[in-house]
């Protein structure tokens, strides 16, 4: 016997179960019915059919032309109805194939942009980057180099999802391709705001973060593109203070000049880099604020720089109902007391 | 050939017409009442395409004997703006009735046959068939 043979024998016994108790329980049989008859794809214009066919042999008198007649109109109305749930099944099918594919490109911009957060004596770095839908809108990278030096870039696209994610390949791309001597902060965000400006449409606008910590005597030094504001952890005082930085954003203005700032890290004084994914992390209250967001770096202070942006993450996370608005980036250094 | 009739669609009365030829020849070759309600469906969808997009054209209906088979060959033709773009409006989700399931792709899934040639300027010609099972 084929499903359908199956489907027919298995509809008679309920209806004929029904008729003959109008008990719950036939009732519920056609509700398991119908899931098995929808999991094999069985239009409903079928089922009209196949109920129709069977009233006729049940009660070939009492179901006389007219009733079955009335049949046809609801056939033709429930073969409409079949037409949308056959689109339907398709359009699952598609969006399957897609998600597939998001969660591919997902993984090809992860060892696109993948970098390591480096291990340097004297200091702590933690990173976290967790995107709000598949692909990453924000990004970050470190770059180690000769004269004991880390630098750090952290960008976030205006927009999320994948023409964020296309946009970052091409940031990426492009700062790997400066040439060594025009790695300072300034220098690197005016040679990207030339290639952003050329390149990308007007409507997409990325927001920049560039900073070296020069390990020898502890200046940091950074500039910035319209960039989320970073945070100053002073150890002495145990306070914040936002890092003062001006700057407009990426692909704006071709010859835009970008000023450079300097900062001196005491034993234990952090650096707390992130992306307005952070800031604008909402609760049903609206965006948090900023002082929920300095006790949750001081309840994790005693932790090392890689738990603390973790531990931030999942209450926010939390916080949010697990639900992310916007790409989530966090970054924290923090100069080892003893160094 | 004596096995193909047509009707003419210029006004949207005509498209019951293609509708009534499409069922009478449907049931002749056999096809029980899903297959035609089905079939006639299909046929609305073509013969309101040329009635909208068009202007005029006609719809034919064609009994095939082929190996042994049988079948019902649908086809729509017209001299209108033709389709720019086919792919695009082979695409579920495109037409404007989009999330109904109707249109050229809800009419292509339906048959078991489906050939579709448009362009700019020089009509639509559809051919689709469907197999007696
Ligand atoms: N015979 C035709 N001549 C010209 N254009 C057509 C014809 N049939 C369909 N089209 C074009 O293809 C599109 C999609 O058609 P269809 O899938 O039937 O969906 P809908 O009619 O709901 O838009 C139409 O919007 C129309 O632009
Ligand atoms: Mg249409």
């Amino acid at each position: 016997m084929d499903f359908r043979q199956k489907l027919e024998s298995k509809y008679r016994e309920i209806l004929t179960n029904y008729l003959a108790d109008r008990s719950e329980q036939a009732l519920y049989q056609g509700q398991k019915l119908s899931r098995n008859a929808i999991e094999r794809n069985i239009p409903p214009e079928e089922i009209v059919s196949i109920h129709r066919n069977i009233m006729a042999e049940m009660f070939p008198e009492k179901f006389n032309d007219k009733m079955q007649e009335s049949f046809d109109i609801l056939l033709e109305v429930m073969v409409a109805y079949g037409f949308a749930y056959r689109e339907h099944q398709n359009l699952k099918h598609i969006q399957q194939e897609l998600r597939t594919e998001m969660e591919i490109a997902a993984n090809v911009q992860k060892t696109l942009l993948g970098t390591e957060v480096p291990c340097k004596k004297g200091m702590d770095i933690g990173a976290i980057s967790v995107p709000a839908k598949h692909m990453n809108g924000d990004y970050f990278n470190f770059v180690e180099d000769e004269n004991n030096s880390v630098s750090i870039a952290i960008a976030d696209v205006i927009g999320k999802g994948l023409p964020a994610a296309l946009c970052m390949s091409m940031i990426k791309y492009a700062m790997d391709s400066l040439p060594e001597n025009r790695k300072t902060p300034t220098l690197v965000l005016e040679n990207l705001n030339r290639v952003v400006e050329q390149n990308v449409d007007l409507t997409m606008f990325i927001t920049m973060f560039y900073g070296t910590y020069h390990i020898d005597d502890h200046i940091f030094s950074y500039a910035s593109a319209g960039h989320e504001p970073g945070l100053f952890y002073h150890a002495e005082t145990q306070t914040f203070s936002e890092l003062p930085a001006k700057g407009l954003l990426l692909g704006i203005e071709k010859n835009t000049k970008y000023r450079k700032y300097e900062k001196e890290v005491m034993p234990g004084d952090m650096i707390i880099l992130m992306s307005d994914g952070v800031t604008e992390s909402r609760t049903k209250e609206g965006f948090i604020e900023r002082e929920e967001l300095l006790a949750l770096i001081e309840k994790n202070i005693h932790l090392k720089a890689q738990n603390i942006v973790q531990n931030v993450y999942k209450e926010l996370e939390k916080l949010q109902d697990f639900q992310l608005r916007d790409d989530f980036t966090l970054i924290i250094l923090r100069r080892n007391v003893l160094s | 050939m004596d096995n193909q009739s047509c009707v003419k669609i210029i006004n949207e009365w005509d498209i019951v017409s293609a509708r009534q030829l499409g069922r009478n020849v449907a049931k002749e070759l056999g096809f029980g009442t899903v297959d035609q309600a089905r079939i006639t469906t299909a046929i609305s969808e073509l013969a309101r395409n040329i009635f909208l997009y068009a202007g005029q054209g006609q719809i034919c209906i064609e009994k095939l004997y082929e190996n042994g088979k049988t079948g019902l060959r649908l086809l729509s033709i017209d001299s209108g703006p033709g389709i720019k773009d086919l792919r695009q409006v082979m695409e579920d989700g495109y037409s404007t009735s989009g999330g109904l399931g109707a249109g050229l792709p809800g009419v292509k899934r339906l048959m078991d046959d489906f050939q579709i040639d448009s362009s700019p300027g020089e009509g639509t010609d559809i051919r689709a068939i469907k197999w007696l099972r």
